[in-house]
């Protein structure tokens, strides 16, 4: 009972990671229709930058996050005024693929100026654990849990409750009618690029905080947060988050348990659940849980 | 001749394989010059055109698939694989002669992609190409942990494409003046031309016709009768195919596999040929090819004028495997700023330059 608790509080916590992951792709998703493939490299871009000014630099970690946040939203302002701006218009693919290839460069880049070897990030929670009826977990994960929701709330707000919101809604909607209407497409989307930069430093922090560290492979862990963003529908942030502690759970409970309950499973299963049970979720609902049905015209 | 060759006026003309007299010239110097390299050339450059020829294979299948047909995919790299432990298996385990495995790895790639294919008329877009990168890890899952077929992480050799006591790979035992790497030339080029043609025959006929209009717009298409669960499904099996015949072939030819082999990057190379080469052009593909089986090469010839640092990469530095990258990830990203229709459509337009010198405006 015990060992399914911890396993369980195991798996939000890693899901809580997750759904930050896939609030960045859902982001982007929701105002530019693209799928961004270079968000683990700008997650892991954001994590070096908060290593490099705390760390390295020596500023205080509560200075260095909002200051890496800053340069990171500065870095997605970039991507789309240099690059995706050039695109619109283009097939989705192609654009797809630019973000792709974007993937690459960054990850050479960040392995190029770091190395391969594994960095503590220097939070201040570090490895500090909580005992909670028997259960034990580490403080970065409740505060992951918090970060992802307050981060929920704060989006929901936004797209809610805000003019840019809406914009950014009408804007992924249908980029001429909302042309057509006066919305300023272009920095709509510019705009949308700076919040999944900064959103990208959130998660990547989380991701490389205990018991994980700071390496080139934690880019990697995008690909286990796609299944996420899908899982719950591509524009739907809430999804995102139901998605992200499905994912995170399942993996965990799998993790755990496969081998004894099953061991002619092999090894390395927890990798490819997530995608086994997204491929499972998408043949009921084509998109996702919560996510919007495109309607097509002829 | 005083017709401009771009003017066609029957429908015939449109549609032949041969648009022209020329053709035939260039088809006769092509053969000319693939029965004449393999003795010209030093053995670095046939083994570029034996990979360029493998690889373009692989490159073509996709072409039809993601070019064609509009359906992203990102799992080649899975079928490639199915292809390099089914020739291992089938030629290997079974000692079935090449005439049989090659084709027979072939078949079940397309089997794969017939069972895949279903999942794109359910879903869409990225929602589909994110299936696909499923198939990646789901593949490297299944070739680490199918250990009796495909030897588990430490990977397993694949046998040389042999008949009877006739070895394709060294056609010397024969008595011929023939190295590896001149016969592996003389036995992969055949190959791609006739799978080349095979794809070009596809694509100017009735299937490619309705590839092409699912591509453009799905329910237009299915208005004008195309039917869209058959030619889809067709697509993927088609593919698959072409991606196992090239699995096969690389795995023979380099002669040991790992479930490495078989990761996201080389999906990501074969796109990249697709996109570099030309999307939608058969001929591309093999330019792409060429282009992204060179360019490593290349760079290495380079690296003394580079600032590289050399051996393995532990504390960083720009190594030859950091700079191949970056430079692939720049071109997928520079050609489709810049060159949309890649290298196909620079070549035709250095050809309507020179048809149409001095006025070529």
């Amino acid at each position: 009972m015990t060992d399914l608790l911890q396993l369980l509080v195991q798996g939000v916590a890693l899901g809580a990671a997750y759904a930050l992951v896939a609030l960045g792709f859902v982001v982007i998703y929701k105002a530019t229709a693209v799928i961004n493939f270079a968000h683990g490299e700008l997650m892991l871009l954001g994590a070096y930058l908060v290593y490099g000014l705390h760390v390295e630099a020596g500023l205080p970690f509560l200075l260095a996050v909002p200051l890496a946040m800053a340069l990171m939203a500065f870095v997605g302002w970039g991507v789309e005024r240099l690059l995706l701006r050039r695109m619109v218009g283009r097939p989705t693919f192609s654009v797809v693929m630019i973000t792709l290839g974007l993937a690459i460069v960054l990850r050479q880049a960040i392995a190029a100026r770091f190395g391969f070897e594994e960095r503590l990030l220097g939070d201040p929670w570090g490895s500090s654990a909580l005992a909670l009826g028997g259960v034990q977990f580490n403080v970065v994960s409740a505060v992951t849990v918090a970060a992802s929701g307050a981060l929920l709330a704060l989006f929901f707000a936004f797209f809610r409750g805000t003019k840019a919101g809406v914009a950014m809604r009408a804007a992924a909607f249908d980029h001429e009618a909302a042309l057509a209407l006066g919305i300023p497409v272009r920095s709509v989307h510019a705009w949308s690029w700076m919040i999944a930069g900064a959103t990208a430093t959130v998660a990547g922090i989380f991701l490389a905080a205990f018991p994980a560290s700071l390496s080139p492979a934690l880019g990697f862990a995008a690909f286990r947060a796609f299944p996420a963003a899908i899982l719950g529908g591509l524009d739907s942030p809430g999804g995102a988050v139901v998605g992200g502690l499905t994912v995170g759970v399942v993996e965990m409970l799998v993790q755990g348990y496969q081998p004894q309950l099953a061991p002619w499973l092999g090894t390395n299963v927890h990798v490819v659940t997530a995608y086994v049970l997204m491929i499972g979720v998408l043949m009921v609902r084509p998109y996702g849980l919560f996510g919007t049905r495109e309607v097509e015209r002829v | 001749m005083s017709r401009p060759e771009g003017l066609r006026t029957r429908y015939e003309t449109e549609l032949a394989l041969l648009r022209h007299g020329a053709d035939r010239v260039w088809v006769a110097l092509l053969v000319a010059g693939v029965v004449v390299a393999p003795f010209l050339l030093e053995d670095f450059w046939l083994s570029v055109l034996t990979f360029t020829a493998i690889a373009a294979i692989g490159a073509i299948g996709l072409n039809l698939l993601t070019g064609f047909t509009g359906q992203v995919s990102l799992g080649h790299a899975f079928f490639l694989g199915l292809g390099a432990y089914a020739a291992a298996y089938l030629g290997g385990d079974l000692g079935l002669p090449v005439l049989v495995w090659l084709p027979g790895a072939g078949l079940l790639g397309a089997l794969a992609g017939t069972l895949i294919g279903p999942f794109a008329l359910r879903l869409r877009g990225l929602y589909l190409a994110i299936v696909t990168l499923g198939l990646v890890f789901l593949g490297e899952y299944l070739f680490s942990n199918l250990r009796s077929v495909t030897g588990g992480p430490q990977g397993r050799s694949v046998v040389s494409p042999r008949v009877g006591d006739l070895n394709f790979a060294d056609l010397g035992a024969l008595g011929l003046p023939l190295d590896r790497e001149q016969s592996w030339f003389l036995f992969a080029v055949p190959i791609l031309l006739v799978l080349a043609v095979a794809a070009r025959n596809i694509v100017r006929s009735r299937p490619g016709r309705a590839f092409q209009a699912i591509r453009d717009r799905e329910i237009a298409a299915v208005i004008i009768g195309v039917e869209l669960a058959r030619y889809k499904v067709a697509a993927f099996a088609l593919s698959s195919f072409y991606a196992a015949v090239c699995g096969a072939l690389l795995g023979s030819y380099v002669r040991h596999v790992t479930p490495a082999s078989f990761d996201l990057f080389v999906s990501i190379q074969f796109v990249a040929m697709v996109i570099v080469g030309g999307v939608g052009t058969v001929y591309g593909s093999i330019f792409g090819a060429l282009f992204i089986v060179l360019l490593p090469r290349v760079v290495e010839q380079l690296s003394p004028y580079l600032p590289l640092v050399s051996g393995a990469s532990v504390g960083g530095g720009l190594t030859l495997a950091v700079v191949n990258q970056v430079i692939y990830g720049l071109l997928i990203i520079g050609f489709l700023v810049a060159e949309p229709l890649g290298l196909a459509g620079m070549w035709a337009r250095l050809r309507l330059y020179f048809r149409t010198w001095p006025f070529s405006y």
